[in-house]
This record gives C-alpha cells, sequence and structure tokens, in this order.
C-alpha cells in the first residue's frame, strides 16, 4: 500500500509545478533582492557594489525615516483598533444577538471584499470640500462650522486613513473572532455565571483569557497586514501631503520604480521584511512570557 | 454595558410555560423590549455606519453634477439616468480596464487552485520521506511581502520580453498565491480519511487517477473557498498591477480607477463613482449569493497562514 502512495512519478507530476515556480519566482527573487540591497543602480545603468552603504544611506535619510514611521504608527494604531472593534462586534455576536447574529455578520463583513482603491476614494469624496464637499463637511456647516480641507494635513489624512481601515476590516475581525468565542464550551460559562460572574466581570475573567490564542493569532495577522500598507494610502491621497504619510511599501515602490534605484528599493524591502519579522518575534516572544507567568 | 442588560431576560424566556397567559405576560415582554432597546439601537447605528457610505456612492452615481451641488448628501437621484456610466466606459477606459481585470484574475485562480490542489495531494495523501520540510519550505513564502520579490520579477520579465502582454500579472499572481493554498489544501486533505484513498488502490486505480477521480471532486467546497479568497486578492490587488502596468491599455480595474480619480476625483464625481461602482458589481453578486463560504474562507486562511 505505502509503495503504491510513495510512487515518485505520481509525486513528481502533481509537485513539480508548483515547486518549481515557487522556487523560480518566489525564493529566488528573495534571495536576488537581498544581493541587490548590498549595490547601487539599476539594469540599465548597470550595479555597482556598495556593501552596506544602502543600509547606512537608509537610516540617514529623512523620507526613508518618516517612511517608516508612517508605516509603524499605522500599523499599531490600526491593529489595536481592528482586533478592539472586532473583538467587540464579536462579544456582541455571541453574547447578545446570538442567534440572530447572521445578518448583522454578513452585513458588517462586506466592506472587506471591497477594493482598498474603491474604499479609499469613497472616503476621499467624503471628506471632500469645494464644489463636490461630502458629507462629512456637510454635517460640520449644519453644526455652523467652517469646511475643513480633510486631506491637506497629515493629521488628517492619517485619521481618514485609520478610520477607513476600520471601516472595511472590522467585519473580517469579527468573524474571526467570533470563531474563536463559539470555541469557548457553554459550559464554563454557565459555570462561571452560576459563579455570580456577569457583563462586564465575566468577559475579563473568563471570555478574554479563553480567548487569548485567537486573539494574538489576530493581533499578529493585523500587524503583518498593515505593516505592508500601501493601496489605501496611495489611493486616500497619493502619500501626501508631500510625502508626510507614504508608508515604507511606498517609498520602495517610488524608490524602485520611478527613480530606477533598483539596489536602494531592493534595501527598504529587506528592511520591511526584517520589520514584519520582528513585530511578529515580539508578540510570540510577549506571549510566551505571560504564560509561563 | 449592553451585556448586564440583556443577560437576564434571555434566561427569564425560557422560564415562562404556555400554561396560562398571565395578565403580567404583556408588561413582562413590554419591559423585556424595552431592555433590549440598547442592543437594538447599537445595531441600527452599527448597520447606518456599514451602509452609508456605499449607498452615498451607488446614489452618486446615478446623480448629474448640478444634483451633487444643490441636493443634500443623501437623496435619491432625480432621475436614474445612466449617463454617468456611459462617460465612465467611453471616456475613461473603465471597459478595458475591467475586460483586463477579468482577463488577469480568471487563468491566476484557475492555476493557483489547480496547482495548488495537485501540490496539497502530493504532500498530504502521497507518504515519502522530506515532505514536511517540504511544506515548511512553501509555507515560509506567506510571510514573504511582496516587494521582496518586484524588483528580480521586473528585470526578469523584461528580460524575457513578456511585459507587454498580462501575463507578468498572471505569474505574479499565481505565486503570491500558491503558498496559501497549497497549506491549506494539505490540511483539508488531512481530514479526509485515508481509507477513502487507500480503498482506490484496492479498486486498482492508481494514485495519480485517485487523484482526478476522488481527490478533486472530493474538495470540491474547500476549492470553491480556497478559489474565491484568491478572486478577492488578485481582483482587489494593487501594488502588482501598478508595478507591472507598463501600457494604460493593460492597466487592471484598480489602475484605472486610480488614473481615474486624477482625472475626475475633483471636478466630477458622477463618473468615478459609477466606475467604481461597476469595479464592485462583480464582488456584490459573489458576495451575495456566497457570503458563508466567503466569509470561513477568509477567516480561515488569516488563522492558518
Amino acid at each position: 500500500m505505502n509503495s503504491i502512495f510513495g510512487d515518485r512519478k505520481t509525486i513528481f507530476i502533481l509537485l513539480a509545478p508548483a515547486l518549481v515556480l515557487y522556487t523560480l519566482l518566489k525564493v529566488v527573487p528573495v534571495g536576488w533582492s537581498l544581493g541587490l540591497s548590498f549595490f547601487e543602480g539599476n539594469s540599465l545603468r548597470g550595479f555597482e557594489w556598495v556593501g552596506l552603504q544602502n543600509f547606512a544611506t537608509f537610516f540617514t535619510d529623512p523620507n526613508a525615516l518618516q517612511s517608516m514611521w508612517v508605516s509603524v504608527f499605522f500599523a499599531i494604531v490600526a491593529t489595536i483598533g481592528q482586533v478592539a472593534l472586532g473583538y467587540g462586534l464579536a462579544l456582541l455576536y455571541v453574547f447578545v444577538l446570538r442567534k440572530g447574529s447572521t445578518l448583522v455578520r454578513t452585513f458588517v463583513f462586506f466592506p472587506t471584499v471591497l477594493p482598498t482603491v474603491a474604499v479609499a476614494l469613497l472616503f476621499r469624496s467624503f471628506v471632500a470640500v469645494g464644489d463636490n464637499q461630502g458629507p462629512v463637511n456637510d454635517i460640520i456647516n449644519f453644526f455652523g462650522g467652517q469646511s475643513v480641507e480633510v486631506l491637506a494635513s497629515t493629521v488628517g489624512t492619517m485619521t481618514t486613513a485609520i478610520v477607513m481601515t476600520l471601516w472595511s476590516s472590522m467585519g473580517f475581525y469579527a468573524v474571526l473572532l467570533y470563531a474563536g468565542l463559539l470555541d469557548i464550551p457553554e459550559e464554563v460559562i454557565e459555570s462561571a455565571r452560576l459563579d455570580g460572574a456577569n457583563g462586564l466581570k465575566l468577559v475579563r475573567h473568563i471570555v478574554v483569557p479563553l480567548s487569548l490564542p485567537i486573539l494574538l493569532s489576530s493581533i499578529i495577522f493585523s500587524l503583518n497586514a498593515t505593516l505592508k500598507v500601501f493601496d489605501s494610502l496611495l489611493a486616500l491621497n497619493g502619500g501626501g501631503p508631500g510625502t508626510s504619510t507614504a508608508p515604507m511599501t511606498l517609498y520602495m515602490y517610488r524608490t524602485a520604480f520611478e527613480y530606477a534605484e533598483y539596489g536602494y528599493g531592493s534595501t527598504i524591502a529587506v528592511l520591511l521584511t526584517a520589520l514584519c519579522l520582528v513585530f511578529t518575534l515580539a508578540i510570540f516572544r510577549s506571549s510566551r512570557r505571560k504564560a509561563e507567568a | 454595558m449592553t451585556l448586564t442588560h440583556t443577560e437576564t431576560p434571555a434566561y427569564t424566556v425560557a422560564t415562562p410555560t404556555v400554561r396560562r397567559p398571565s395578565p403580567g405576560r404583556a408588561r413582562r415582554s413590554l419591559v423585556k423590549a424595552l431592555r433590549r432597546l440598547p442592543v437594538w439601537i447599537l445595531v441600527a447605528v452599527l448597520m447606518v455606519v456599514v451602509l452609508y457610505p456605499q449607498v452615498w456612492m451607488v446614489l452618486g452615481s446615478f446623480k448629474t453634477q448640478s444634483e451633487f451641488l444643490s441636493n443634500p448628501a443623501l437623496s435619491l437621484p432625480e432621475t436614474w439616468n445612466f449617463d454617468n456610466y456611459v462617460t465612465a466606459l467611453t471616456n475613461g477606459n473603465v471597459a478595458r480596464n475591467w475586460l483586463n481585470s477579468v482577463l488577469v484574475t480568471i487563468p491566476s485562480v484557475l492555476l493557483i487552485v489547480f496547482i495548488g490542489v495537485a501540490a496539497g495531494y502530493a504532500l498530504e495523501v502521497m507518504i515519502w520521506k522530506g515532505r514536511n520540510g517540504v511544506l515548511l519550505y512553501i509555507l515560509a513564502g506567506i510571510m514573504v511581502p511582496g516587494q521582496m520579490i518586484l524588483v528580480p520579477l521586473f528585470i526578469t520579465y523584461f528580460r524575457i520580453g513578456i511585459t507587454d502582454t498580462l501575463w507578468p500579472l498572471i505569474i505574479t499572481y499565481t505565486v503570491m498565491g500558491l503558498p496559501l493554498t497549497t497549506f491549506l489544501m494539505a490540511t483539508y486533505f488531512r481530514s479526509v480519511p485515508r481509507e477513502i484513498f487507500e480503498a482506490a488502490t484496492v479498486d486498482g486505480s492508481g494514485p495519480l487517477r485517485s487523484f482526478f477521480v476522488i481527490g478533486i471532486p472530493m474538495m470540491k467546497n474547500a476549492i470553491l473557498t480556497i478559489g474565491l479568497v484568491q478572486f478577492f486578492s488578485v481582483w482587489n490587488d494593487l501594488l502588482i498591477a501598478l508595478t507591472f502596468t507598463t501600457r494604460p491599455d493593460l492597466a487592471t480595474i484598480q489602475v484605472g480607477l486610480l488614473s481615474l480619480s486624477d482625472e475626475y476625483g475633483s471636478t466630477q464625481y458622477g463618473p468615478l463613482f459609477a466606475a467604481v461602482s461597476i469595479n464592485i458589481v462583480v464582488l456584490l453578486i459573489l458576495f451575495l449569493t456566497l457570503n458563508k463560504k466567503i466569509m470561513a474562507g477568509m477567516s480561515g486562511g488569516a488563522l492558518k497562514g
């Protein structure tokens, strides 16, 4: 029997396409980028070995440092918001709406599948001023305020980007965490209730500790997704005003493909990958320490 | 806050029996409804927050420019005219962009799913030394951001001279989608009892035949779920489409929308909103028909990844 399932020809036929494509177009490019990060130039001009020069440049380049700060700030704020809102909604689904939550769950989830570009354009129109004033300024006017040009400031753009991200992703995190909350055995909650735990107390002492693993996975997933933020900030305001809301991904894209600096662009990509790894490992380690304590 | 309000009535529901309708019942159900009130307000606010922007945009796509200026934010268009759609489709290149998106998304998703299912079968149903190592090797690819492979791929596609086609997009999407698909398919195959495949071999079917005759049909559900998840991620992508789009007529809908917004963004909403609506109509139809699978698939993929 085992010899039949160990048939080399079958394994080769089924596995080779995936393995070849993956190795040639993912693993090799990753190594290639890693190598390029020690060079300067592009394929037309030629490449020149510069050693660690690109990395040194990165940490003295104000635009690069700004883009890193934008990515990190966005990731932390969006992650806290996404997971907190998602958890709140999941609690609402499980403990308040119960069986009746299906419709609400579906509606709130829908924006998740919308293209980020579309959502960004929608929110851009939402906060617009001038001839095409959006509802946000209509409301401000209604209460007697002056129209605000939200996207003219860094703070306004960042706030809009985060609100928009939360709007479109909260339903996703709600469903993710909802599945985790359903896994908590009914009896555990029941007996905690009999012991007099209710409301917030029940949530804090029983529900949160029991759903910690899924909370942790959500945080890691969210951080990894938001550190790579690209579409929303680009489509919302082109990383502006100026480059003040351009994340690392956008800075890398512009460096490599608009200024044709393949070497430096690769360096930024390498550092972005490293950043994702560091954040993931940091969360893992802090959670393990908590578990041991 | 809302929790404490509602926990109690939910439990009293079970206790009153239908034996004898007491005069207190009507009042009790009124009290129950009132206690439920904060919940309903919360749900209503939630629905408004979620739906209002979308409705506003779709309504806007039917409005003329002067209606935008004169009418309040939430009003029905005076007439349901499709002028904006005509403008978007003819002037804005949206029809071409939409077609490009379809031409890229369908082959990419088919390739991802087919190659991924085959690899999942080879890694889980077939038994050989080192298969766990290979699975880990493929799994590592999930972590890598797209930026890490763009420059080398750009150089490569340029060298082999396919930058004038949609192939760079199809190939790149396929590679980006493979790690997660392979991994998920392997876990799905793991949950299938081995006896089924063994029984097939006893009946004289080779493992390759079993893959096509038993493996694929049995994974129909999983294939649909993963296919949907990949469909959304390919259709909605901007980064890869932007990088490998060398000519405007190769642009996908997301790239087209981005340039359309530069063109119309601050002057005319109608055509832009119409283009956005065209962009999302496919997604809306898919979501309305298959929302359970989509929700399960996307959250399942996130957790395992």
